[in-house]
C-alpha cells in the first residue's frame, strides 16, 4: 500500500493535500471540518497586523465562468485577507493545532513592508505552535493597492528583503507564496531563495475579469455598478500554474527548492501531475469551495490507487519525475514524426476533425470517400499537429502514431531518421551551431 | 375505479372527471431554460451534420442549437423559421426518432441523441410567446395566388408567397385552418390550442386571407381558380379513407380513426366523448397508434391494434409503438380483418385471419381468431379523392392515385402547383408537406416574377 505521508520542509502531514490560504481556512470551525474530512493540512487564511482588521465589500466577492451543465471552470475573488481580529485567529490556531497535532497548520501572513511589522507578528504566530508560515506575496486585489501582497511579489528585491527579515526573526519554516502576475516567475523564486526561504508555493490567483454585464456594462462581480479585477483560480488556471511550477523546478538556480503546488487542483490526477512536475505537496481551494471538503477522500483514494497500480511506494517516488522531461522548444527532436490515425470503429462521424483540419490547418482529413461520409487521415498532408485529437469528442478515437525510424514519411517523401536532431543544429537556423572542425 | 369503466358499448364518462386532463396533458413537456442549455451543450456542432441532411426542410440544426446554447433563442427561432415556418408544430409532431434524431451522431455513439425536437420547441416557443415576426411583408406585387387547403403545405406555401409580396387567398373546406395539425394529431401531442396559435403566427405577416368552409368541387372549381388567380397551389391532403374490405364493415361502431382523432381534438369536454369498452384498431401506422392510445386514455378497458404484417413492417415508429405499449395497448401482428361481427346492427366482435408471407406476397393462412369488440377503428390509410378536381376543363395528371408533380411542385396544368399529402411521392409527414409547400411557393414566385 502506497504511503501518502508528506514531509514538506520538515512539516509533516498524513497526506499531501493541504487547503490553501483562502476563505475555507478562515476560522477554526471550517478548519476542524476540513480535518474531520481528512485534509492533511491547512494554510490558515492570511493574518494582517495587530489593529482594526480589514473590511470586505458587502456585495459579491466571487465571479465565475462555467462549462457544460454549469460546471464551474474558473472562479475569481475579491475577498481580502482575514477580516477577523488577530487575537481571535491566534487563539483558534493554537487550539486547533493542539487538538489536531498530526495535521499541518501553516499560517499565512501579510503585513506592511517594514521590518518592525514582521518582527511584531512573527513571535505571536510562533507562540501558537503552528508548523510554519507562508508569506502572502501574491494576493492581487485590494491589498496590493496598499503596497502588500502582489505589490511585494512583483518586485524580487522586496521578496528577498522580507524573506530575509522572516528567516532572521523566526525558527519557523518559511514558505514564500508567489504571484503569477509577473513576466518570468523564476525571478521572484530566485529572490525568495536568495533571502533564505525554505520553500515557495505557487500560484496565487491571476488578475481577471470574469464577465461583463451587457445591460449595465459593468464588470462582474459588480459592486454598485463597478467592478475591480479579482484573482482567478480553479480548473481553468491549472495549465498556467503547472508551467510555472515546472519553470522553477527545472531552473538550475532554484532546482531542488521545495515547491508547494497550487492552481486548479481538483482531483487526485491534478495533484499527481503537479507533484510529477516538482511540487512536494499541493494546496487546494476552489475545488473545496465548489464541492465541499469531502473531495479530499477521492483525492486520497485516487492517489493511493494510482501509486499502488504503478508500484510507487512513497511520494518521493513521484515528486519531480516529469521535471527532466520539461525542456526548451529548441531541444525538441525534429526528426520525430507522428501521424494522426482515426479508429473507424470508434468514429461517430461528427466531422469535427475534418472541418478543423480543413478550415484551420492542413487539409489532411477527408469527409467523403467513394461517395460515403468517411473521415480518414491523408498521411501525405498530415503534419501530426494533434488538433484533430483535441477536437474529437470521442476519447481515444484519434491517436497520434509515431512513425518508426526508417518508415517513409509520405508528406516529405523521406524516410524517418533514427537520429535525434533539434533546431540548434538545423540547417535552416541562421544561428545554428556549426560543429567544430 | 369509476363505474364508467364497466359500461358496455360506446359511451362517454368512463373515467373520473379529473383524469381526462391528466391523460391528455403534453406528451413531451417543454424544456425549461436550464434544461435547454444543458441539452444544447450536448450538440457536437457536426460538420455537414447528418441531422440537417435528414430533415425534410433542411433546418440548420447545429446552428439553431448553438444559438440556444449561447443564450440567443430568438436567433435560433429565426434559423428554424427560415427553413420551416411551421417549425413549432414540427417540433411537436415530427417523428424525430426516424429523422434528425435517428442519425444524430450521439445516437450512433451512445444511443442517446440530442433532443433536437424539444430544443426546436424551446426556441420556437420563445419567439412565438413574444410574437416575434422575422419576415417583413414587402410592397405588394399585385400578383394573386389561390391556395387550396390550410394545412401544413398550404400554410407554408402561403407564408413564403406573402414574404415575396404576393396576395394569397387560402380556401379551406373545414371550419378551422391548420389541416391535420388541427384535426389529425393526437391531442397530447399538441396541447393548448397550439395549431390555431401557429396559424395566427404564420398569417400575421399579412397578405394571407383564409376563407373557411370553401370546398373544391363543391363551392368552386379548379378552373375558376386558374381563371381568377395568377397561380394556384393545391394542398388539400387526402379526403378518403381506405375500406377494410371485410364483411359487415357498415355495422354501427366501425369508425374511421381519422374522424375519431378529429372529433377528439375538437371536443371541448373529453368526458363526453364516447369510446368502446373493448376497442380493436386495424392498421399499423401513426393513425392507428394515435387512435389506440387515445381510446385507452379515454378509458377503454382493452385496446388491441391488429396489423396484417410484422412488427418490422409497421409504419409507426419504434417510439410510437413503445408509447402504445406503455399506455396498455396490445399490438398484434400478422392478422387481417375478415368479418365484422354485429348484433342488432352493432359491432360485437371482429373475426381476423392470420397471415403469412408466401414469397413476397401476403396471404391468409385460413386460421382465424375472434376478438370481442364494441368498437372497431379503421386506420389502414387514407386516399386521395380526385373527384373534386374533375369536371373543370383539362384534368390534372395523376400518378398512383395522387397528383403528379415535378421537382418544383408543378402539376401537369399550367399555373397549378401542388404539395403535401395529395401529391405522389411524398411520405405523409407534416414536415415534408411544409418543405413541398415552401418549395412550390419559390417556384411560383420565380414564374410570377420572371413572367
Amino acid at each position: 500500500m502506497a504511503d501518502l505521508h508528506n514531509n514538506f520542509v520538515g512539516i509533516k502531514s498524513p497526506n499531501p493535500f493541504w487547503l490553501a490560504s483562502a476563505p475555507p481556512t478562515d476560522k477554526a470551525y471550517n478548519v476542524i471540518r476540513a480535518f474531520k474530512a481528512g485534509w492533511g493540512g491547512v494554510v490558515w487564511k492570511t493574518l494582517g497586523e495587530e489593529g482594526p482588521p480589514v473590511v470586505n465589500v458587502n456585495g459579491p466577492r466571487y465571479g465565475a465562468i462555467w462549462g457544460a451543465d454549469r460546471r464551474l471552470l474558473g472562479l475569481n475573488n475579491i475577498e481580502l485577507i482575514t477580516d477577523r481580529d488577530l487575537q481571535v485567529n491566534l487563539r483558534e490556531i493554537k487550539q486547533v493545532k493542539k487538538d489536531w497535532p498530526d495535521r499541518a497548520i501553516v499560517v499565512s501572513l501579510m503585513v506592511p513592508c517594514v521590518e518592525e511589522s514582521w518582527k511584531a507578528i512573527l513571535p505571536v504566530v510562533e507562540e501558537t505552535e503552528a508548523d510554519g508560515i507562508e508569506l502572502n506575496f501574491g494576493c492581487p486585489h485590494g491589498m496590493s493597492e496598499r503596497g502588500m501582497g502582489a505589490a511585494v511579489g512583483q518586485v524580487p528585491e522586496y521578496i528577498e528583503m522580507v524573506v530575509r527579515w522572516c528567516k532572521q526573526n523566526t525558527r519557523m519554516p518559511v514558505i514564500t507564496k508567489l504571484t503569477p502576475n509577473i513576466t518570468d516567475v523564476r525571478k521572484p523564486a530566485r529572490a525568495a531563495l536568495a533571502g533564505g526561504t525554505d520553500a515557495v508555493s505557487l500560484i496565487n490567483t491571476i488578475n481577471s475579469i470574469t464577465g461583463v454585464d451587457l445591460d449595465s456594462f459593468a464588470p462582474q462581480p459588480t459592486i454598485d455598478g463597478k467592478g475591480s479585477h479579482g484573482g482567478y483560480c480553479g480548473p481553468a488556471v491549472k495549465p498556467i500554474a503547472m508551467n510555472m511550477v515546472a519553470e522553477i523546478a527545472r531552473d538550475p538556480e532554484t532546482h531542488g527548492l521545495p515547491i508547494s503546488g497550487i492552481g486548479g487542483i481538483t482531483t487526485w490526477r491534478d495533484a499527481a501531475e503537479f507533484m510529477a512536475l516538482g511540487a512536494g505537496n499541493v494546496q487546494v481551494c476552489t475545488a473545496a469551495m465548489t464541492y465541499g471538503f469531502k473531495i479530499v477522500q477521492e483525492m486520497i483514494a485516487g492517489l493511493e490507487n494510482w501509486m499502488d497500480e504503478k508500484g510507487h511506494r512513497s511520494l518521493d517516488d513521484i515528486v519531480g519525475r516529469a521535471t527532466p522531461n520539461v525542456t526548451d522548444w529548441q531541444y525538441l527532436n525534429l526528426n520525430y514524426v507522428a501521424k494522426a490515425r482515426i479508429d473507424q470503429d470508434a468514429c461517430i462521424k461528427c466531422g469535427r476533425c475534418h472541418i478543423a483540419c480543413e478550415d484551420t490547418s492542413h487539409q489532411a482529413i477527408t469527409n467523403m470517400v467513394n461517395g460515403v461520409r468517411h473521415f480518414e487521415v491523408i498521411e501525405a498532408e498530415c503534419v501530426g499537429c494533434n488538433l484533430c485529437v483535441n477536437v474529437c469528442p470521442v476519447d481515444n478515437c484519434i491517436t497520434m502514431e509515431p512513425l518508426a525510424a526508417g518508415a517513409m514519411d509520405q508528406r516529405t517523401g523521406k524516410p524517418v531518421s533514427p537520429i535525434y536532431a533539434n533546431w540548434t543544429t538545423h540547417p535552416n537556423n541562421p544561428m545554428a551551431k556549426v560543429a567544430a572542425e | 375505479m369509476p363505474e364508467g369503466q364497466f359500461k358496455e358499448g360506446i359511451v362517454g364518462g368512463r373515467l373520473a372527471a379529473e383524469q381526462y386532463a391528466d391523460n391528455f396533458s403534453d406528451l413531451h413537456p417543454p424544456l425549461d431554460h436550464h434544461e435547454a442549455l444543458v441539452e444544447s451543450d450536448r450538440c457536437y456542432f457536426c460538420y455537414d451534420a447528418p441531422c440537417m441532411n435528414a430533415c425534410p426542410t433542411s433546418i440548420d440544426i447545429p446552428l439553431f442549437i448553438r444559438q440556444i446554447s449561447t443564450g440567443n433563442p430568438i436567433g435560433s427561432a429565426k434559423t428554424i423559421f427560415d427553413q420551416n415556418i411551421l417549425g413549432g408544430m414540427c417540433a411537436r409532431v415530427c417523428p424525430t426518432e426516424t429523422l434528425c434524431e435517428e442519425v444524430c451522431v450521439r445516437e450512433v455513439a451512445e444511443g442517446k441523441p440530442v433532443q433536437i425536437g424539444r430544443l426546436q420547441r424551446y426556441a420556437t416557443d420563445v419567439a412565438m410567446a413574444e410574437n416575434k415576426q422575422f419576415y417583413p411583408r414587402p410592397e405588394p406585387t399585385g400578383k394573386t395566388v389561390a391556395v387550396v387547403g390550410a394545412g401544413p403545405a398550404g400554410l407554408a406555401a402561403a407564408h413564403r408567397l406573402a414574404r415575396h409580396g404576393h396576395d394569397v387567398t387560402i380556401l379551406e373546406a373545414r371550419p378551422k385552418a391548420g389541416g391535420l395539425n388541427e384535426y389529425g394529431i393526437a391531442a397530447y401531442k399538441s396541447v393548448d390550442n397550439f395549431a390555431q396559435a401557429e396559424v395566427d403566427y404564420v398569417t400575421a405577416i399579412g397578405g394571407i386571407d383564409i376563407q373557411n368552409g370553401k370546398a373544391l368541387g363543391r363551392d368552386y372549381q379548379l378552373s375558376d381558380l386558374i381563371r381568377n388567380y395568377d397561380a394556384v397551389f393545391l394542398g388539400m391532403g387526402l379526403g378518403g379513407v381506405n375500406a377494410l374490405r371485410a364483411d359487415g364493415e357498415d355495422a354501427a361502431g366501425v369508425t374511421n380513426a381519422v374522424e375519431f382523432i378529429a372529433e377528439l381534438r375538437q371536443a371541448s369536454d373529453l368526458s363526453g366523448l364516447p369510446v368502446g369498452r373493448r376497442v380493436v384498431v386495424i392498421g399499423g401506422g401513426m393513425t392507428a397508434i394515435d387512435a389506440a392510445v387515445q381510446s385507452k386514455l379515454l378509458g377503454a378497458e382493452e385496446v388491441t391494434i391488429c396489423y396484417r404484417r410484422g412488427q418490422e413492417h409497421m409504419n409507426a415508429s419504434g417510439f410510437e409503438q413503445d408509447l402504445a405499449a406503455a399506455n396498455g395497448v396490445t399490438i398484434r401482428h400478422w392478422l387481417q380483418p375478415k368479418r365484422v361481427i354485429a348484433e342488432a346492427g352493432k359491432v360485437s366482435g371482429i373475426e381476423l385471419e392470420y397471415t403469412a408471407l408466401k414469397g413476397d406476397k401476403l396471404a391468409g393462412t385460413g386460421e382465424t381468431l375472434t376478438l370481442v369488440a364494441d368498437q372497431v377503428f379503421k386506420a389502414i390509410g387514407q386516399s386521395f379523392v380526385p373527384a373534386a378536381l374533375n369536371g373543370s376543363g383539362t384534368s390534372i395528371e395523376l400518378e398512383a392515385g395522387r397528383i403528379k408533380v415535378d421537382a418544383e411542385g408543378r402539376t401537369s396544368l399550367a399555373k397549378v402547383w401542388a404539395g403535401g399529402d395529395c401529391i405522389f411521392g411524398g411520405d405523409d409527414l407534416t414536415v415534408s408537406a411544409v418543405a413541398q409547400g415552401r418549395d412550390a411557393a419559390e417556384s411560383i414566385n420565380r414564374s410570377l416574377t420572371q413572367g
